[in-house]
């Protein structure tokens, strides 16, 4: 909903398991701001984290939402989930890490490549997790001149 | 490279997107894992694979590719044909395998996705 700064929240639920839906979030999100004045790569990135925060939900996390917010500041994406939680979030963000099963490798995912491309595409990253109690994942944009 | 080219080289069948043979693509990527293709700078690209999921398709959006290849003869069922046209994606199918077709194409002057042959 568009408030009277101008900014704009937008939240979606995300299914455990469901890889029949898996990445429509994302995909409205980067249908959403396609509509908008932004430069091209910006979506390109925000839709990039989006997706690969939103797959690792569907993977690992066990029910979760994602949580845009679009203000003058910038652009944030919030994702978290109820799931098993990550115990050593360093080793995690290490590229080719992964805890992937056979059948989620399958379908192309399971890399370790989620976390360090969601890294390398945001401004700023902020990791949360504590073991049983689920992850949030904290993503920072700023927004180009002209943009917005 | 048109894609109608591209298809020919590959004798590949248009799966979907007739309409888009004319679609002009300057590099390529092959992978069977999404995040390779979600690293690349992919705008506008050819993607190569062999999965043809539905998370193939997002991905694809995801990342801008122009089009995509399902090597090996790959075949993807009606319901990822449905969400490529949704998105305005073509899909052509290959009898060659990933690495054939990426010789092919690479011979035709085709780029990588960081613009490296």
């Amino acid at each position: 909903m568009e408030d009277a700064m101008g900014g704009l929240q937008k939240s979606f639920f995300i299914k455990a398991r469901d890889f029949v839906h898996a990445g429509e979030a994302s995909i409205r999100v980067q249908q959403l701001l396609k509509t908008m004045d932004f430069d091209p790569q910006l979506i390109r990135r925000v839709a990039v984290c989006s997706y690969e925060g939103e797959m690792n939900v569907v993977m690992h996390g066990g029910d979760g939402r994602l949580d845009m917010d679009l203000n003058r500041e910038g652009l944030t994406l919030e994702i978290s989930d109820e799931g098993p939680g990550i115990p050593d979030i360093e080793l995690a963000m290490q590229p080719g890490f992964s805890t992937a099963s056979d059948e989620q490798r399958e379908l192309g995912f399971g890399a370790g490549m989620g976390l360090p491309n969601m890294k390398k595409n945001a401004d700023s990253i902020a990791i949360e997790s504590l073991p049983g109690q689920g992850t949030r994942v904290r993503m920072q944009f700023f927004l180009s001149a002209g943009g917005g | 490279m048109k894609l109608a080219e591209i298809a020919r080289t590959l004798e590949a069948t248009v799966i979907t997107g007739a309409d888009k043979l004319d679609l002009d693509i300057l590099r390529c990527g092959a992978s069977d894992l999404m995040s390779d293709i979600l690293a690349g700078v992919a705008e506008g690209s050819l993607l190569l694979t062999g999965l043809a999921t539905l998370q193939t398709i997002r991905t694809a959006s995801i990342a801008g590719i122009g089009a995509v290849v399902f090597v090996r003869g790959k075949v993807p069922s009606a319901e990822v044909v449905e969400l490529a046209d949704a998105h305005g994606l073509p899909l052509v199918s290959t009898p060659c395998s990933m690495f054939v077709s990426c010789g092919r194409l690479h011979a035709c002057q085709l780029k990588g996705l960081n613009g490296n042959r």
